[in-house]
């Protein structure tokens, strides 16, 4: 297992440097976007005295370099600073909002990984029947429409006067667990439909590559049911590809809500990323920008581990 | 005060008059008892708001925007309160008086207004909350509007503040929503970041960008007010989802609603419309001292080729009333309803353009939707109606992101949109008067700006009013802003909420003070 070992180190290198070069990136990125903080929070208001004084009390006039370094210095010692515009704790403005977006994303993927596996393995089985061609179709069309109407089409159907879900998910106050249930039900609902139809298409097509396999032959030959050929045969060959697909659909939760969060007023990170973005707030979008690297980071390695761990060839490699 | 009458036109009033008689009407019983009861005590007012930003924050000198605005109401007091009338009444200053030439204002103060940490308010915490706003290395948006005060003294519960110049309207300066009165700490100055104030309701929770919970003040001195037990303000971003949570009862009342789909909203049942005609107006603002706007003729021509009715109708969907290019609403004080109303006349347009020289013109507009709702489209429009009178407009569209800071006031023609003032005053001497931080059409006029220092400091109300008079004309007939639309602050609420039968139009929101002055209804 020590080859296993290795590559996690290599990979959690690798992921640092991915992470260095994105702060990187986000940093000029934002410095060539017009406006500059102080312009875009005192907003139409802002009389050239005034922004210069904003400026140089938040040491905006330093140069780019300078600011940089010592926003790097301080993550470098676990510190990510303060938000320019309300003077609050970077950690503590990303931590709440983190938690709502995971619990959001983890809600999704109870119902999303289970469910797409499921049809997808029934689509491979019942191929080219009735079945298969109905999940296939409402897979691709619920994908095809734009994640705002796909929202709006639930809440009309499933909110609203007599629905039986709220219409928003905005969560104050003390929220309980089924409360929490309930209120984001409509919000996972929708990024289930969006993330579905992608799993389940890889998971159909990785079975019904396999299916052609002489080994599935033999299994066929000696006279297995055709469920238990492909869960006990087909599957666990098949897995690679479609832990691929799961991880990138799950950093997709994570990092790619804003639409979704902003019709259903979910506070997640989305929103305060946009938010800050257009103002400028540097140290929240760069705290934010690294956090949703580091999911697709982590969320890949992860991928890429456990589709060795699943294929024994690659594990005793020589 | 004698009651100026305007000749013709409706007035704010009687149009507010007139939709509260349609909504009384409405909620008439078929045993045509009215619903309509005295304010009762209690329950949660919900409001979704349409702005609100996760960078907002608690400092009062970066207030902006109606999240924070509406905050500021509900959580402080200020020294002066603009009644639902638009009249100016006390609040935290029992009575005030100027001197003969209205540079010392004395401010009487009330006394045993505690605030919600139960310190009592003095004179001290006055001059603190209005000397944070001032000084050199002040970093609020309202430094200039408090740059004229040149100092500020106390006595016991009064406070004298000495102007450099003469202003006629300072008590309404002192409304001003950046400046609520904040509880001095330590070394006499506030903390701009407390959540302490003596407003109707304490602050509990907070989160910027998501929503604000309050409950009732206990020791609250107005005993009229505040009706509510506890206020909840909640970000809804969404033009739909806003609309859904009201419909669908998770909020009661929305503070803005799309203009594009208030037909729908309207035919919602138990959903009522709140339309105020104010202040807030719509402008295309040209620099006068560019190529080819430093010629009046240019401009009027231009004036003449915008048919305004069609805007009001289409980008408002007749939420609105006509503009006449001046800055100041229809149902302010020193309106001039006189005034021949410029509107849509390609033939006078023709005729300013030969007089400018002229046969045809090719200009170029600069507009981003962040410049008000619609500010592409109504270029648009504006480019047809402008193409009969021989002028050919380009709209050139600009990015949202950056547009206050690269476009207004940076390219000659360009769309802008204000909030208004309470007073002409403020608006002119903000926006029109030379020099002015954001003169946004760079105008420069002699006697307009010889008025606007004549009128600040005169203390006669028929004097000021002709002043005023002849300023609305000079501006609308040789300034460079084309103000074609006051659009009125849109809201919807449900039937539960009973509003007062007069609504202030200086902000949105029943000019900020919903949660003090509404209530739910029996």
């Amino acid at each position: 297992m020590s080859h296993i070992s290795t590559m996690i180190l290599q990979r959690l290198a690798l992921g640092l440097v991915t992470l260095f070069v994105v702060s990187l990136i986000i940093f000029l990125g934002t410095e060539l976007l017009p406006g500059d903080f102080a312009q875009e929070i005192l907003g139409q208001s802002a009389t050239p005295e005034t922004v210069a004084a904003l400026r140089n009390q938040l040491g905006l006039n330093d140069p780019m370099l300078v600011r940089y370094a010592n926003w790097l210095g301080d993550v470098v010692r676990g510190d990510l600073g303060q938000s320019l515009a309300n003077g609050q704790s970077v950690s503590e403005l990303i931590g709440r909002r983190l938690s709502w977006t995971l619990s959001l994303a983890l809600y999704a993927a109870i119902i999303a990984v289970p469910l797409s596996l499921i049809l997808g393995i029934l689509a491979a089985l019942f191929r080219n029947s009735f079945f298969d061609r109905f999940a296939n179709a409402s897979a691709l069309t619920s994908i095809s429409f734009p994640e705002f109407f796909v929202a709006y089409i639930l809440i009309f159907y499933l909110a609203g006067a007599g629905g039986p879900f709220p219409s928003m998910s905005s969560m104050r106050g003390e929220v309980s667990w089924g409360e929490y249930l309930h209120r984001a039900f409509l919000p996972a609902l929708t990024l289930t439909l969006v993330v579905t139809a992608h799993m389940m298409r890889m998971t159909r097509a990785a079975i019904i590559n396999l299916l052609a396999s002489p080994y599935i032959e033999m299994a066929r030959l000696k006279g297995m049911s055709p469920m238990r050929v492909i869960v006990k045969h087909a599957l666990p060959n098949a897995l690679a590809p479609i832990i691929n697909v799961i991880a990138l659909n799950l950093a997709y939760l994570i990092t790619g809500v804003v639409v979704v969060e902003v019709v259903f007023v979910y506070p997640g990170l989305g929103q305060l990323m946009v938010d800050s973005v257009s103002a400028r707030d540097m140290p929240v979008v760069q705290g934010i920008a690294l956090i949703f690297a580091a999911a697709y980071v982590l969320l890949n390695l992860t991928a890429d581990v456990l589709a060795t761990l699943s294929n024994p060839r690659l594990v005793h490699r020589r | 005060m004698t009651k100026f009458n305007r000749p013709g036109g409706v007035s704010r009033r009687t149009m507010l008059q007139g939709t509260a008689a349609v909504g009384t009407a409405a909620l008439i019983t078929p045993w045509g008892t009215p619903l309509r009861a005295q304010p009762v005590r209690g329950g949660t007012l919900r409001i979704g708001m349409a702005h609100g930003s996760t960078t907002d924050s608690l400092d009062p000198g970066t207030w902006e925007n109606d999240f924070t605005i509406l905050q500021g109401h509900t959580r402080n007091n200020y020294l002066t309160e603009i009644a639902a009338d638009g009249t100016l009444v006390p609040e935290l200053a029992e009575s005030w008086e100027a001197s003969a030439d209205a540079k010392t204002w004395t401010f009487r103060l009330r006394e045993n207004v505690a605030f919600h940490s139960g310190h009592i308010m003095t004179a001290e915490d006055v001059i603190a909350s209005i000397n944070y706003h001032r000084g050199e290395d002040s970093t609020s948006a309202a430094a200039p509007i408090v740059a004229p005060i040149t100092d500020i003294t106390a006595d016991g519960m009064t406070v004298v503040f000495t102007l450099e110049s003469g202003n006629a309207d300072f008590p309404f300066v002192v409304s001003d929503y950046h400046l609520p009165i904040l509880p001095a700490v330590n070394d006499g100055a506030i903390d701009p970041m407390t959540t302490d104030g003596c407003g109707p309701y304490v602050l509990n929770d907070l989160e910027f960008g998501v929503s604000a919970s309050y409950t009732r003040h206990d020791g609250y001195w107005k005993t009229d007010r505040a009706h509510f037990d506890a206020i909840e303000q909640i970000v809804i971003h969404d033009n739909a989802a806003r609309q859904n949570a009201l419909i669908s009862g998770e909020v009661d009342y929305i503070d803005t609603a799309d203009l594009n789909t208030v037909h729908l909203l309207e035919r919602a049942p138990g959903i009522q419309i709140l339309s105020v005609a104010g202040t807030q107006h719509y402008g295309l603002p040209m620099d006068t001292r560019a190529e080819p706007f430093n010629n009046n003729d240019v401009r009027m021509a231009l004036k003449f080729a915008i048919d305004r009715q069609q805007l009001v109708d289409t980008i408002l969907n007749g939420y609105g009333e006509i503009g006449n290019d001046h800055p100041i609403g229809s149902g302010q004080q020193f309106y001039n309803a006189e005034l021949e109303q410029h509107s849509y006349d390609p033939d006078r347009a023709r005729f300013h353009l030969r007089e400018a020289g002229m046969e045809n013109l090719d200009v170029q507009i600069h507009l981003a939707d962040a410049a008000f709702a619609g500010a592409l489209d109504a270029g648009v429009l504006f480019a047809e109606s402008a193409a009969a009178a021989g002028i050919n407009l380009e709209v050139v569209r600009e990015p949202d992101d950056g547009y206050w800071s690269n476009v207004w006031m940076q390219k000659p023609f360009a769309g802008t949109y204000w909030s208004g003032r309470p007073t002409e005053d403020l608006m002119f001497s903000t926006a029109y008067s030379e020099g002015a931080a954001w003169n946004e059409t760079y105008w420069s006029h002699e006697r307009f700006n010889e008025l606007l220092v004549q009128a600040r400091s005169e203390l006669d109300q028929d004097l000021r009013r002709e002043m005023y008079y002849e300023m609305q004309d000079i501006c609308a007939n040789q300034g460079g802003a084309l103000i074609p639309m006051f659009a009125s602050y849109v809201g919807a609420h449900t039937e539960a909420l009973a509003r007062p039968d007069e609504i202030a139009a200086n902000w949105r929101n029943d000019g900020q003070r919903i949660a003090e002055r509404w209530s739910f209804a029996s």
